[in-house]
C-alpha cells in the first residue's frame, strides 16, 4: 500500500512538470486560438539548450534554466512571425499545419545534427527519504520550480500591463486594438511566453529523465491531454491537470507494464474530449 | 440511365487512361524499379484520396488517417499468416472491419469541431498504435513476418509482386472513381456543403451526422485494403512502421500540395510528393534533410498558395476545369 502511496506522490510530482508544458500550449491555444504542433520541438529545444550550456559552461542545471526561459521566449517570438502570424483567423487547418510544418523543420534539423542518441544530463541532488521510500531530489526540485513558475506566471497575467494585454487580447482582439493595444505585438510576445514555458519544462525533464530529440513528441501528446483535462486557455487547469496525469501514471504503473500506460492515456483523451469539450475542470468546478 | 451519366465526362476517361497506363507500362518494359516505385506512388494516391473525402469535401482534418492503413494492414496480415485466408479475401475482410469501426467511433468523435477533431484522429491513432504494441496475439511490439508460403496462393514470391501490384493499382483506380463519383453525386453535394458551413447544410435539410459517419467510414475502407496489401507484400508489418504518424500528415502535405477538393490535384500532389521524397531519401545531400524540405515546403504552401497546384492551374488555364477535376 505504502508503495502504491509513494508511486502516486512521485507521479504528482513529475505531472506537475507534465502541468507546466501543458501551460504554455494552452496559453497559446486560448489566447489565438491556435494548436501548437511545434509544441514537441520547443520542450527538446528546452532539453539540448540545457545539454548543451550545462556541457559548455559547466554550471549547475538549475542555474541555467533563466536562460531557457529567454532562449525560448526568442524562440517563440521567431516562430511566430515565420508560421503563425498569417495563419490568424484563417481556417484552424492552415495554423495546425503550419506549426506542424515547423514542428518537422525543426526536428529534422536537430535529428541531422543529433540524430537519435539518448542524451543526458548529469544532476546530482540528494533525494528524501521517507518511510523506506526515497523521492529523487530532481522530482522535488522541478515540482517545486513548477510550483515557482505558476505562481510567477500568475502574477504576471494578473497585475503586470503586459500581462492584462494579453489577456485582453484573448477576451476580444477587435476590442483591444480600439483601445490601442499593439495586437500583432502582444500575440507575438504572448507566444513567445508560451514557448518560454515549454523550454523551461524540457529542461526541467532534462534533468529528471534521458532524452532524444525524437522525445518531444511523447510529451507534446502528454501536453495535448493534459490541456484537454483542463480546459483549454486555463492555466491553472492546465497545472491541475497535469498532476491529475501524473498521478493517474503512478497509480497504475505499479499494476501493469509501462507500456499500457500510453493506452489508458489516449483512451482517456478521446473520452474527454468527446464527453467534456470544455475540460474535466471545468465541468467538475462549473465555472462558464 | 443517371448512373451512367459519369462515362460521357471526361474526367473519367482521364482517370481510367491513367490506371491503364500505370497497369500497362511497367509489363511492357518489365522495369522493376519502375515497378516499384509505381506502387508506392499508387498507395499514397490511395491514401491521399481518400483523406480527401474528409479534408476537402466535409472539411473535417483527419490527422491520424494512417490508422486505417495500419489496421487494416494488421488484419489483413493476420488473416493471411495466422488464419490462411486468400489475401484477397482478406483484404476485403479487413477493408470492412475498419471501415465498420471507423463509422461506429465517427458517431462519437464526429461531434467535435475543427481542431479538436483532429486532435481527436490523433488520439486515435496514438491510441490504437499503443494497444497494437501491447497486444501479443499480433505480436506486440516486434510484430508480424510472413512466411514465404503465404505467397503461394498467389503463384510463389516472383509473381506474387506483379500480382499485387496489379491489384493496388485497381485500388487507386477505384479510389480516384469514388472520389469523383462522389463528387459529382448528391452525397457530394451534400458533404460539400457540411464542408462550407456545417450549421447551414444542417438548416437546409442535408443530414449531417448520417452522411459525416458515412464518409469518415467510406474513407476508411481503400486505405485498409490497401494497407493489407502493402503489409503483406513487405512479408512484415510492425507498429511503428503501421500507424506512423508522420505519413499521415505526409499525406495532408499531399493533399495540400496538389490543391484540396479536387481528384486529380490530389493524385498529381501525391504523385510528385512520393517523386520527392524518393530523390531526397536517396541523394546524398538531402539524406537527414527530407523531413526539413517537407516542413519547409508545407509551410511555403499553407503560405502562400493554400489552394495547390491545381487551384493554380484551374485559375490560369479555366478550360482544364472540366477536364481535370
Amino acid at each position: 500500500m505504502s508503495g502504491l502511496l509513494a508511486s502516486i506522490v512521485d507521479g504528482i510530482l513529475v505531472g506537475s512538470v507534465y502541468g507546466m508544458a501543458a501551460m504554455g500550449l494552452t496559453l497559446i491555444w486560448g489566447v489565438m486560438d491556435v494548436i501548437n504542433l511545434s509544441h514537441g520541438a520547443l520542450i527538446v529545444g528546452g532539453m539540448f539548450a540545457l545539454y548543451l550550456i550545462a556541457a559548455a559552461l559547466g554550471l549547475s542545471a538549475y542555474a541555467i534554466l533563466p536562460s531557457a526561459v529567454v532562449i525560448g521566449f526568442g524562440a517563440g517570438v521567431v516562430l511566430y512571425w515565420l508560421a503563425v502570424h498569417r495563419m490568424i483567423g484563417r481556417a484552424p487547418l492552415m495554423s495546425l499545419l503550419s506549426t506542424f510544418a515547423a514542428n518537422l523543420v525543426l526536428i529534422g534539423i536537430g535529428t541531422a545534427l543529433w540524430g537519435t542518441v539518448l542524451f543526458n544530463v548529469p544532476v546530482s541532488l540528494p533525494g528524501l527519504r521517507l518511510g523506506g521510500y526515497t523521492f529523487p531530489g530532481t522530482h522535488l526540485m522541478a515540482a517545486a520550480l513548477t510550483g515557482f513558475v505558476a505562481v510567477v506566471l500568475y502574477l504576471f497575467m494578473q497585475h503586470t500591463r503586459p500581462g492584462k494585454a494579453i489577456r485582453a487580447v484573448a477576451g476580444n482582439r477587435v476590442a483591444a486594438e480600439l483601445v490601442g493595444i499593439p495586437t500583432r505585438r502582444v500575440l507575438a510576445s504572448a507566444f513567445g511566453l508560451g514557448a518560454a514555458l515549454a523550454c523551461v519544462s524540457g529542461a526541467l525533464i532534462a534533468t529528471m529523465f534521458p532524452f532524444t530529440v525524437l522525445s518531444g513528441d511523447a510529451y507534446q501528446l502528454k501536453s495535448f491531454v493534459v490541456t484537454v483535462l483542463g480546459g483549454l486557455g486555463n492555466p491553472a487547469g492546465a497545472l491541475l491537470g497535469g498532476v491529475a496525469l501524473g498521478l493517474l501514471e503512478g497509480l497504475v504503473t505499479p499494476f501493469m507494464p509501462v507500456s499500457w500506460t500510453s493506452v489508458i492515456e489516449f483512451v482517456l483523451f478521446i473520452i474527454v474530449l468527446v464527453a467534456f469539450p470544455r475540460g474535466l475542470f471545468n465541468f467538475v468546478f462549473r465555472r462558464s | 440511365m443517371a448512373a451512367l451519366d459519369i462515362l460521357r465526362r471526361p474526367f473519367f476517361w482521364v482517370i481510367v487512361t491513367a490506371t491503364a497506363a500505370f497497369a500497362i507500362v511497367p509489363v511492357t518494359t518489365g522495369d522493376v524499379e519502375l515497378r516499384e516505385g509505381l506502387v508506392l506512388a499508387a498507395i499514397y494516391i490511395v491514401l491521399a484520396s481518400n483523406l480527401n473525402l474528409m479534408i476537402g469535401y466535409a472539411g473535417y482534418v483527419n490527422f491520424g488517417s494512417i490508422v486505417f492503413f495500419g489496421l487494416g494492414g494488421y488484419i489483413g496480415v493476420y488473416l493471411i499468416s495466422s488464419l490462411h485466408w486468400h489475401p484477397l479475401a482478406a483484404s476485403v475482410a479487413a477493408g470492412v472491419v475498419v471501415s465498420a469501426l471507423a463509422m461506429l467511433l465517427g458517431l462519437g468523435i464526429l461531434r467535435l469541431r475543427g481542431p479538436y477533431f483532429a486532435l481527436a484522429t490523433i488520439g486515435v491513432n496514438e491510441a490504437v498504435q499503443a494497444f497494437v504494441s501491447n497486444f501479443t496475439p499480433w505480436g506486440g511490439a516486434s510484430g508480424i513476418y510472413i512466411s514465404i508460403d503465404s505467397f503461394r496462393s498467389l503463384g510463389g514470391p516472383g509473381p506474387a509482386l506483379w500480382v499485387i501490384y496489379f491489384i493496388l493499382v485497381a485500388i487507386m483506380g477505384v479510389s480516384l472513381l469514388l472520389a469523383y463519383g462522389i463528387k459529382i453525386s448528391k452525397f457530394g453535394l451534400g458533404l460539400l456543403a457540411i464542408g462550407q458551413n456545417e450549421d447551414a447544410a444542417a438548416v437546409l435539410g442535408v443530414p449531417t451526422p448520417l452522411y459525416k459517419a458515412a464518409i469518415y467510414g467510406i474513407s476508411a475502407f481503400l486505405p485498409a485494403m490497401a494497407g493489407c496489401f502493402y503489409f503483406f507484400k513487405s512479408a512484415f508489418i510492425q507498429p511503428v512502421d503501421a500507424f506512423d504518424l508522420g505519413l499521415s500528415v505526409e499525406a495532408i502535405v499531399m493533399i495540400m500540395l496538389g490543391g484540396q477538393g479536387t481528384v486529380s490535384g490530389v493524385a498529381l500532389g501525391a504523385f510528385f510528393y512520393e517523386e520527392l521524397r524518393g530523390w531526397l531519401l536517396t541523394s546524398e545531400s538531402f539524406a537527414h534533410f527530407q523531413l526539413v524540405v517537407s516542413g519547409a515546403l508545407l509551410l511555403l504552401i499553407v503560405t502562400f498558395a493554400p489552394s495547390g497546384l491545381m487551384g493554380w492551374i484551374h485559375r490560369r488555364w479555366p478550360a482544364t476545369r472540366r477536364l481535370l477535376e
